[in-house]
């Protein structure tokens, strides 16, 4: 408890329920425990190709099922969510000035979404599925 | 001067958060189809072997992979901390060292796979 008049106690757990804004913030916060679990899952994934063909083709079947394609449903939500509102920011993290100008915040974010869209093209068809 | 090791954090932090955004996404799709049963042709062994053994993949797999744990471990440790768990040095320890571990593990595999 503080003496502090002008210091109002904050719940640590339940303070983002006070805003709608805080609760945005966390739902992106939140998407770093999938992004965390799906990264482990690469890690995995380097171990077993490096152990071999048997071991690689047994890590691929064990994919398959209604857990993993679940975990990968969410996964895909969570990494689409942070990549379009990490584009988002680009344009307050990195404000480009062009004489007196600044460069208007929609064309940094949109160039960003442009090359995410590029980018993800180009994993596609190097990995022969488009 | 005043010296501080944030941005020791906080590069690998924003590079890896840059990578997540850009190569995350399509990198689960391609595993969500392997996991609907439709491998694509670039997730087979023999070409994802040759790619994880030339000199191109082996730094792209790693930068990939190394940054994208870094970047995950220190939003991670911002959660803990946002749903109350307030034990911030041992959760940040937790978490860095496991994210470096991670990333030697992925590195020592690497040099486990030379080019065939």
């Amino acid at each position: 408890m503080s003496r502090n008049p002008l210091v109002r106690e904050v719940s640590p757990t339940s303070w983002f329920f006070r805003h709608p804004r805080y609760l945005r913030y966390m739902s992106r916060e939140i998407t770093s425990i999938f992004v965390g679990a799906y990264c482990v899952l690469l890690v995995v994934a380097v171990q077993r190709l490096a152990a071999g063909r048997e071991a690689w083709e047994g890590f691929l079947l064990a994919l398959q099922g209604p857990a993993s394609i679940a975990f990968h449903l969410l996964a895909l939500v969570a990494a689409v969510y942070h990549a379009a509102t990490w584009f988002n920011a680009t344009q307050k993290a990195m404000p480009l000035q062009i004489g007196e100008e600044f460069l208007p915040g929609n064309v940094i974010s949109g160039a960003h979404y442009v090359a995410w869209a590029v980018l993800s093209g180009g994993v596609l068809f190097l990995a022969g599925v488009i | 001067m005043a010296k501080s090791h944030k941005p020791v954090v906080w590069f690998p932090f924003a590079a890896g958060g840059t990578v997540i955004a850009f190569f995350i996404p399509v990198i689960v799709l391609l595993t969500l189809l392997a996991a609907l049963g439709h491998v694509p042709p670039g997730l087979g062994y023999d070409s994802l072997r040759a790619f994880a053994g030339s000199s191109l993949g082996k730094p792209i797999i790693f930068g990939v992979v190394a940054l994208s744990l870094w970047s995950s471990a220190h939003r991670l440790r911002c959660t803990c901390y946002d749903f109350g768990l307030r034990a911030d040095t041992l959760v940040a320890t937790v978490l860095y060292v496991a994210a470096l571990a991670g990333s030697l593990l992925v590195a020592v595999y690497l040099l486990g796979m030379p080019a065939a």
